[in-house]
């Protein structure tokens, strides 16, 4: 493994250039946060004193590195809104959000890779028109505007999905958290009325986010498989009497896991983003909403602390499939 | 056939934006006697909480989605087109460390950074637009790069360093035009991104603030009507999906006529 020690090197550089963003807009904030914190008629011996407390008299470079030096303690300071350590916050809402994301990539997965399938198999036929439609519209479609049309017809017109939040009301005192994953406490517990409830909640907000990434692995899946259907080793396969359906699996599909697990790695960190404005939308009590509400009451602890926990998982999710890229497709090595 | 489809939805949204003040009437006007009508021969698109005609602020808003369209890539893509160029026309160390920079920014969610901006800078549409192009330019700069590179080696450009041409005239004089093509076709594709960002930022009241018709502010503000009054939700999003497919279409209609190529 001679490239081990460059890649890691790249993936701390990017880190460290996630920080200095964070950084960044930490300090472009138009309130100064001495006066924030002490009150405007502080007497300036007070103001001198806690800007000094703040490191703010320092240079800049040094004021990064102590910022870093928080980070890496998991310190993020207070929320101003929850009044508790942004760390304790970000742990308490992230599993809501790891929940509906994967799930949702469950579904993009699920509901993509057989599209591009038969996209490929049925090259030019209206299998691949569907394919091409549902990609098209999975990066045309506002989500928020989508998930409110699904609200719309699926939960106030049809009745066949639950309403916004993760859980039915009556139920929510019921369910003790353990992991935080609504339907892993609900089998935990054995409460079968929950696990429905959860799965009924789920459903809607998941699909709405899972059309994105089933957009992006279909496309991806189909125009793989094209190219991989027109080797010469299909060829090969195919006068050997191997049928159809093993040639399309084991000699067009399995070349092609390289490209695929980089697009569902890169669309499972983009559904961690998408999930913001789903979350607004179904009112569920994740990453997103938590991140919007400190948004909009400027409440900045907060705001870069989800800010880095999005950064660093996207990142995380980058390099993997860098990495199982790299094992699996031999021709790169 | 959908590169058609492209252009007519494009055309559309510029048509508007450029007719809207006598097409669609003061999108702004309030009357509260004619609150959340339903849609009518009156009202097209019916009327919102605050009685407002929303054929007219439908109208209004692709005034507002061109101009933040056209501003974000006024400022990223000449941004990128630089960073690319230069990285690509000089090799070396210099490419070295730009393209490094390139990829950080690439590997950064751009969304969530786009946000945390606006919320530091202050909500309001020029702070929006700033946000989205500041996350914009890595694309541009990759594309700029692996053209320039190609270029540099090319037999005019080597003849005219040894005319003793500077190497900032020929990025400015020499590469930039050459790399304008490419750099099009991406901004093309962009834009519906651009499009949907700027809309989810107005969704959480961070873009265009009221009572400008900004068509994400719009849903944002017909959700509590959404289920008796659908219409004033419905409406505002529909223009944004059609606006964005255009762009979409458009885009992979170009790309597939200029061979550009990009992987998903």
């Amino acid at each position: 493994m001679k490239g081990w020690p460059a890649h890691l090197a790249a993936l701390a550089l990017t880190a460290l250039g996630l920080l200095a963003a964070t950084f960044f807009i930490g300090r472009v904030v138009p309130i100064d946060p001495v006066l924030a914190a002490i009150g405007e008629r502080a007497p300036p011996e007070a103001y001198r004193t806690m800007r000094e407390a703040f490191g703010l008299d320092r240079p800049v470079f040094e004021q990064f590195l102590r910022y870093l030096w928080q980070v890496l303690r998991l310190d993020f300071g207070d929320s101003i809104l929850t009044a508790r350590p942004v760390a304790r916050d970000l742990l308490r809402v992230f599993p809501a959000t790891f929940e509906l994301a994967t799930v949702a990539m469950l579904l993009g997965i699920g509901f993509g890779l057989p599209l591009g399938v038969a996209a490929a198999f049925w090259h030019g036929r209206w299998p691949d028109a569907l394919a091409r439609g549902v990609a098209l519209l999975g990066y045309s479609v506002p989500v928020f505007w989508l998930g409110l049309m699904g609200l719309l017809v699926f939960y106030a017109g049809l009745g066949w999905t639950g309403g916004p939040g993760r859980l039915a009301i009556w139920l929510e005192d019921d369910l003790p958290r353990v992991t935080g994953l609504m339907t892993v406490d609900a089998v935990l517990a054995g409460h079968w009325a929950a696990l429905a409830s959860a799965l009924g909640h789920l459903v809607l907000p998941a699909s709405v986010l899972g059309l994105f990434s089933a957009a992006a692995i279909a496309r991806m899946t189909r125009a793989a498989l094209i190219e991989q259907l027109a080797q010469d080793h299909v060829t090969a396969a195919r006068a050997r009497g191997i049928p159809e359906w093993r040639v399309v699996l084991r000699h067009g599909l399995r070349p092609a896991a390289a490209p695929l697990v980089n697009t569902v790695a890169l669309s499972y960190g983009h559904l961690l983003e998408g999930s913001v404005l789903t979350e607004i939308v179904f009112a569920w009590p994740g990453l997103g909403l938590y991140l919007t509400q400190a948004l909009l009451s400027a409440d900045m602890n907060a705001v870069l602390g989800a800010t880095l926990l999005v950064g660093v998982l996207f990142i995380g999710l980058n390099a993997l499939s860098d990495h199982l890229v790299r094992r699996l497709d031999a021709r790169s090595r | 056939m959908s590169e058609r489809i492209g252009w007519a939805a494009v055309g559309l949204l510029v048509a508007l934006a450029v007719l809207g003040p006598w097409l669609g009437g003061d999108p702004t006007a309030q009357d509260l006697g004619a609150r959340l009508l339903p849609p009518s021969a009156a009202h097209w698109f019916g009327t919102d909480h605050l009685g407002r005609d929303l054929f007219a602020r439908v109208v209004g808003g692709a005034g507002i989605t061109l101009a933040i369209v056209v501003l974000v890539v006024a400022v990223s893509a000449p941004l990128g087109l630089v960073i690319g160029a230069v990285a690509g026309t000089m090799g070396g160390a210099v490419e070295a460390v730009l393209m490094r920079l390139t990829d950080i920014a690439l590997a950064l969610p751009r969304l969530v950074l786009a946000l945390a901006l606006v919320a530091a800078l202050g909500p309001g549409i020029e702070n929006a637009v700033l946000a989205i192009a500041l996350v914009a330019w890595p694309s541009y700069a990759r594309v700029a790069r692996a053209e320039a590179s190609v270029l540099r080696q090319a037999d005019f450009i080597l003849a005219l360093r040894q005319m003793g041409a500077g190497e900032t005239r020929i990025v400015l004089v020499h590469m930039l035009p050459l790399l304008a093509g490419s750099v099009i076709v991406r901004a093309t594709l962009d834009m519906a991104g651009i499009v949907l960002t700027a809309a989810g930022l107005g969704f959480l009241g961070l873009g265009a603030q009221p009572p400008m018709p900004e068509w994400g502010a719009m849903v944002a503000q017909g959700r509590p009507y959404l289920l008796d009054q659908w219409w004033v939700a419905t409406l505002p999003g529909a223009a944004i999906l059609i606006v964005s497919l255009g762009f979409n279409l458009l885009g992979d209609g170009l790309r597939d006529r200029i061979d550009l190529r990009s992987r998903e």
